[in-house]
């Protein structure tokens, strides 16, 4: 292995790296929120990538229905609540927010093509479509039982993943899809030659980061999330919503997830169930985070990354063991490390 | 005496119009992949069953589908379902190797034919009681290696690298590949494995390069082999590019775009049925399936898989009427005779080929069974 080798798998590791980062701060943020694990985060980044490669297709992509069928079951609940609660005047925001809307999203794509569109305005539209699905699913599925134990909000998350994957199938097919590259910019660094499609996903990943840092810090709903965090019941006495909190932690993982799907399209094919593996390797940082620690997952992802980009180097066949088992010695040592809390 | 007599006729008529409604119909067992890993194999499959004649012979066939995810265990689960609640005379499936092997067990205990769609020799070989009852319809991965290889050969290929699927697939291929590449004197200087959901091969293909090879085989199937092709090709690899079978699809050359032209990989003759020569018999047969399968799904659609199911209607269309000769459907003796019609199957053309069965070789087919093609201008191009 020569310099140049070892750099181009760096910046492989890196590219990865950051994808896998960006997973793991939205996996930490639901759970530390909410306590669900978030088995179909995945399944949001094969959603915004294949959903903006039905966009340029010039097919209608099949997460339109989606988005429909569940605005349209919330709306059945919410106004069911509203007309028992004889709350009539809630019933127009109700139908407009959770029919109107996405009714409006498929009559604009049915009457202009989408894929004549510049792709700025193809990314933004594949986000609008996938990114209220998170929320959406908050409100159907967990939003229910939001008080239930971790356990049974984890079954539920496997339901729901399991869910999506199948509907993904219906949407996209069997096959997967690759979208065309946003820049064919490439820089000469030393020997190697650094893809102008790498430097965006590492330079966005960065900014996302950064820009949810000043979210959480600076904002009055990024403080409720961390209050939230810290002590649910502490928060709800000071008047912060635990729904609110919920369908905000779950939209923000909804975004980083599609965007995440975005980014990653044009480096790679993406399938109907690629997302669980990607989404699988965000968690793994997650947990080297122990599900709590931000800056600490998103290394631990980097690092996932790095490791993953060397063993597929070394040792091909073994790189799926290699990375998962990982996660052995990092569980060993947290466990020998913190006292466990068993939950009431 | 006369009302015992009207009686006694009238129960004899019934009886007559009885038997004759209750002669028995056909029912064909099918479980096959039409979600899950294998899914851009089984849904052609999936699709191609629902075109199958529904009468043979006079006699009213009942094909009962059944979906098992590319899952080992379901498929084993479908198996027992159709064979013990809905009496099937004869199981067509799966799609992929692991689950066909898995099923043999189930079938030879419930002494029933059955017709594989995947391409595994260990499915059919070697011949034992049990797989007595098993028949396949794809080519073997030897005889597909053994065209690669020959190619090679005639192009002077001295030094070859593999980079293959980590599981069976990949497996299945570099066992046959290796042997008989290294038989025919050409060296092998790289062997990677990748996973079908992986992002990037970068590692693997860093490696091939390292080794420069005169030529790279891909062993995967469908869309997910494109991507150590794309990678080779922008981190300049400039040797000649070889894919499996597995890839035959549409979608496969939408993916990999115009990185894989020039890529040669073996392939039935149905992938270039237009393009077969008009003395060549299978030219017909395949066509007339394109047709069918393009009438109902759209042009450009019609994949090689499909036609592994077209096959097996084939050779029961022609063993049918003999085991109906012997013995009633619904019956041990007529799943016998079934069996043993479809192994004296001689001379009948399907759609990927010729094929001869012999108590030994439940395949049969020949050289004629598969050709090379070439990837030329984002289609399949017979090379002759």
């Amino acid at each position: 292995m020569d310099l140049q080798i070892a750099l181009l798998l760096g910046q492989d590791g890196v590219t990865n790296g950051a994808i896998y980062a960006l997973l793991a701060l939205a996996l930490v943020l639901v759970f530390a929120v909410t306590r669900v694990i978030f088995i179909p985060q995945g399944e949001f980044v094969a959603f915004g990538a294949l959903t903006l490669a039905s966009l340029q297709a010039g097919r209608l992509p099949g997460t339109v229905w989606l988005l429909l069928a569940m605005g349209t079951a919330i709306a059945l609940i919410e106004g069911a609540t509203a007309v028992r609660a004889r709350r009539f005047r809630r019933l127009p925001l109700i139908l407009l927010l959770n029919c109107g809307a996405p009714l409006l999203l498929a009559a604009s794509l049915l009457a202009v093509s989408p894929a004549g569109l510049p792709l700025p305005v193809q990314v933004l539209l594949t986000l609008m479509l996938v990114v209220p699905l998170a929320p959406m699913l908050y409100r159907l599925a967990y939003q229910p039982i939001a008080e239930a134990s971790v356990l049974a909000l984890l079954i539920v998350s496997v339901a729901v993943h399991v869910t999506l994957t199948g509907l993904g199938l219906v949407f996209f097919g069997a096959e997967g899809s690759r979208t065309p590259a946003f820049t064919d910019a490439s820089f000469a660094l030393g020997d190697a030659v650094l893809q102008g499609q790498t430097v965006l996903v590492i330079v966005a990943s960065i900014l996302l980061i950064v820009a949810l840092y000043f979210f959480f810090e600076r904002t009055l709903y990024g403080k409720a999330l961390r209050a939230t965090a810290m002590n649910r019941t502490g928060a709800r006495l000071m008047g912060i919503s635990g729904d609110l909190a919920g369908l905000l932690s779950f939209t923000l993982a909804g975004a980083i997830g599609a965007f995440s799907g975005v980014l990653i399209s044009p480096i790679t094919t993406i399938y109907y169930d690629s997302g669980f593996l990607i989404g699988l390797k965000g968690f793994v940082g997650a947990i080297i985070g122990g599900l709590a620690s931000y800056p600490l997952a998103a290394a631990g992802a980097v690092l996932v990354g790095f490791l993953e980009a060397y063993s597929s180097f070394w040792a091909s066949a073994f790189k799926e063991v290699i990375v998962f088992t990982l996660i052995i010695p990092v569980l060993l040592w947290r466990s020998l490390k913190t006292r466990h809390v068993e939950e009431a | 005496m006369r009302v015992k007599l009207l009686q006694a006729s009238l129960l004899a008529v019934l009886g007559i119009v009885l038997a004759a409604g209750a002669r028995a119909e056909i029912n064909v067992g099918v479980t096959l992949s039409a979600t899950g890993p294998a899914a851009s194999l089984g849904i052609p499959e999936k699709n191609t069953i629902a075109l199958l004649p529904t009468t043979i012979a006079g006699q009213k066939l009942n094909y009962i589908v059944l979906d098992d995810a590319s899952d080992t265990t379901t498929a084993v689960k479908n198996t027992r379902k159709l064979l013990a609640e809905n009496r099937v005379d004869v199981v067509i499936g799966s799609t992929t190797t692991p689950n066909s092997l898995a099923m043999i067990d189930v079938v030879a205990e419930g002494e029933t034919p059955m017709i594989s769609m995947a391409a595994g020799a260990r499915i059919i070989d070697p011949m034992d009681g049990k797989r007595a009852w098993v028949f396949k319809t794809p080519q073997n991965d030897a005889q597909m290696a053994t065209a690669i290889v020959q190619h090679m050969l005639d192009n002077k290929v001295r030094t070859v690298a593999y980079i293959g699927f980590a599981d069976a697939y990949g497996e299945g291929w570099w066992n046959e590949f290796s042997k008989i590449a290294e038989a025919r004197r050409i060296q092998i200087v790289g062997n990677e494995r990748f996973n079908r959901a992986d992002t990037s091969v970068t590692g693997q293909v860093l490696k091939i390069l390292a080794a420069k090879p005169g030529a790279v085989l891909v062993g995967g199937a469908g869309t997910p082999a494109a991507l150590p092709q794309k990678s080779l090709k922008e981190k300049g690899y400039k040797g000649l590019m070889y894919q499996t079978h597995g890839v035959a699809n549409a979608d496969f050359l939408r993916v990999c775009g115009k990185d894989c032209e020039g890529t040669f990989l073996p392939a039935g003759p149905v992938l270039v049925a237009a393009q077969l020569p008009d003395s060549n018999p299978i030219k017909k047969v395949a066509l007339d399936y394109v047709a069918k399968y393009e009438a109902m799904h759209g042009k450009g659609t019609a994949s090689t898989f499909g036609a592994h199911a077209w096959d097996a209607s084939l050779l029961l269309a022609n063993a049918v009427p003999q085991a109906l000769k012997k013995a009633q459907p619904g019956t041990p003796g007529f799943r016998q005779a079934l069996r043993q019609a479809l192994e004296r199957t001689t001379n009948l053309t399907g759609a990927h080929g010729v094929f001869n069965m012999s108590p030994q070789d439940h395949l049969g087919f020949d050289q004629r069974a598969r050709v090379m093609v070439r990837v030329d201008n984002g289609t399949w191009k017979l090379v002759e």
